[in-house]
């Protein structure tokens, strides 16, 4: 029960049943579509870059589990005014929060720390980083789908 | 609800689950620090002991290949591949052992019926699948369109999950070539009402290929008394191996039907300017085949009738029923698949709840669920939902294992609310 109450700890719950920027974007410069085969989830992200390359909005749509559509939520709250460069590097430390690789700085990561459960469920790794892979083909402006597999 | 194919009275008295299960080394384990609670069985079910030993003797002993040495082995491993195939005839009550065509499972039969017999398929000839086929019974015909120039027509299902044979009537027409229906649905656990499409399909001068994949370890099956064209199976959905599967078709059809794949064992004779194609079944054998598979089947078909095919349908029938009343008392949840014959399958949606997170949570209380499209997203469009959990009983499982599903839903809602 105790690694249930890591991966789905209250602000997880809560963004997941209450997404945060769950809407369309009028203004999005950047969108990309993700997609799970293995359990349904999809994603769109839309993103508006201002000239500067700062994320002036982003917001997403789509279906998926709790997991899939906090992680989306707490993405777009946390990449909101950063730089292009600025998210990858984010990324980067969510993935490496995910997989359990390297060393994850807490300070970077802020609140997205709360998933660090999700390193004690290996087949959930792809939810928490579907919404991140999308981001990052959307910032691409990348026109093919992401899948998971 | 009632059963599809069986009349002996359920009586757990009779039927000792718990002395079945003990047959089955993999489910005395712990997960997660629970008793092992295996629920995904229209995934793939586990293996008897008896399954497990016929492999390990056939390495350990008889390896070698067959219809090919004059050697001692090779007698021995031919025999029994023959006589996997003689039991697959007895358990399917075929007319004939040629009739039997050993392939790598369900998806691979469909194919090479849609290969082979949708050889002379012509622009403007009809296919017809239902909603609820599983993708291996809708992508091979796809292809055979594309190919062909065939269109394929779909019989939809209602709000239960049922076979509408009304607008499948009206689909078919002389221009009909092909039916392909699944005999139970993995998704909803409907048990069509495959009879009677044949008997259609057959008036209006179509074919049809029954995929017998979820029904095959839940109900006594007769290509016979269905009429039907092709019949296929997967070994892993019966107690058997994985990679051993079979194809059934009438023998005047295989006959007249060209080979699949070319090779070795499916020849008489070659040279480079003749060769002529062995007899049935070998003539859709190419290569040599995974020997130990059938042999493994046949075990797990011998085991299946020691605990008797009705015994087993009616003890299964009784706990589906049991399910449905426990997760009927659960809040928020709604059956997906509530045909008035079904078998085996509780799909169901928790409101507020995705069926990705009931089966983490399932998974870690040791119940094993599957949770996703179950490769039938033409099921989940229907009904409005990305995807479902699916809990689906075998012969092992008892009243227990049901109850710890719904304990465990409960759970989830807990962690949940
Ligand atoms: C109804 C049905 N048909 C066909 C198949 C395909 O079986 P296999 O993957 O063993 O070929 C499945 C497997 O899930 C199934 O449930």
């Amino acid at each position: 029960m105790d690694d249930l109450r890591d991966l789905y700890q209250e602000v997880i719950l809560d963004h997941g049943k209450h997404p945060r920027n769950f809407r369309k974007a009028p203004a999005a410069n950047r969108t990309a579509h993700g997609y799970n085969p293995l359990c349904g989830d999809q994603v769109e992200i839309f993103l508006e870059l201002d000239e500067g390359g700062v994320v002036k909005d982003i917001c997403f749509q789509g279906s998926g589990c709790a997991i899939s559509t906090a992680s989306t939520s707490m993405m777009t709250q946390a990449l909101k005014g950063k730089t292009l460069a600025q998210a990858r590097a984010l990324f980067e430390e969510f993935h490496a929060l995910i997989t359990g690789t390297g060393e994850p700085d807490p300070e970077k990561l802020g609140k997205l720390a709360v998933f660090s459960g999700v390193r004690e469920f290996p087949n959930r790794a792809k939810c928490a980083t579907l919404a991140w892979h999308t981001m990052c083909a959307a910032l691409e402006n990348r026109a093919e789908p992401v899948s998971t597999e | 609800m009632t059963s599809a194919a069986h009349t002996a009275p359920a009586n757990e008295q009779t039927y000792d689950v718990h002395r079945i299960k003990a047959d089955f080394p993999i489910l005395a384990q712990q997960v997660h620090g629970h008793p092992l609670v295996y629920l995904d069985n229209a995934a793939t079910t586990q293996k008897p002991r008896a399954v497990i030993s016929a492999l390990e003797h056939y390495y350990a002993a008889d390896n070698a290949n067959i219809h090919r040495g004059v050697h001692e082995l090779s007698g021995r491993a031919t025999k029994q591949y023959e006589e996997a195939r003689a039991a697959v005839r007895a358990f399917l009550n075929a007319a004939d052992d040629r009739e039997i065509i050993f392939v790598r499972g369900a998806t691979e039969g469909i194919n090479l019926v849609a290969d082979s017999f949708g050889r002379s398929f012509r622009a403007g000839d009809e296919i017809i699948v239902s909603t609820m086929e599983h993708h291996s019974n809708i992508v091979p015909w796809q292809m055979l369109c594309e190919r062909s120039g065939a269109v394929l027509k779909v019989v939809p299902i209602d709000d239960d999950g049922e076979f509408l044979m009304d607008e499948y009537e009206k689909l078919l027409s002389p221009r009909t070539r092909m039916v392909g229906i699944v005999h139970q649905s993995n998704s909803l656990g409907t048990v069509n009402p495959v009879k009677e499409t044949i008997a259609r399909a057959h008036a209006a001068g179509a074919r049809v290929l029954v995929d017998g994949a979820q029904a095959a370890p839940h109900q006594r099956l007769d290509v016979r008394a269905l009429d039907t064209d092709f019949y296929v199976l997967s070994g892993h959905k019966m107690y058997g191996p994985t990679g051993i599967g079979v194809l059934y078709g009438k023998r005047e059809l295989l006959e007249s039907m060209p080979p699949y794949q070319g090779g070795g064992d499916m020849i008489l004779s070659v040279s480079f300017e003749k060769t002529v194609y062995n007899k049935l079944p070998y003539k859709f054998e190419a290569g040599t085949p995974h020997i130990a598979g059938p042999i493994g089947l046949k075990a797990a078909i011998d085991y299946m009738q020691a605990v008797g095919l009705e015994r087993i349908a009616a003890h299964e029938h009784e706990l589906l029923a049991y399910g449905c009343e426990l997760l009927a008392e659960i809040p928020g949840l709604r059956m997906i698949g509530t045909a008035a014959v079904r078998s085996s399958v509780l799909s169901f949606v928790l409101e507020g709840i995705h069926p990705h997170d009931i089966g983490t949570i399932l998974d870690r209380e040791g119940i094993a669920i599957r949770t996703g499209h179950h490769c039938a997203q033409p099921v989940m469009a229907r009904y409005g939902v990305p995807a479902t959990a699916r809990a689906s009983l075998a012969m092992y499982n008892s009243r227990s294992d049901v109850e710890a599903l719904a304990r465990g839903l409960r759970k989830t809602i807990e962690v949940f609310s």
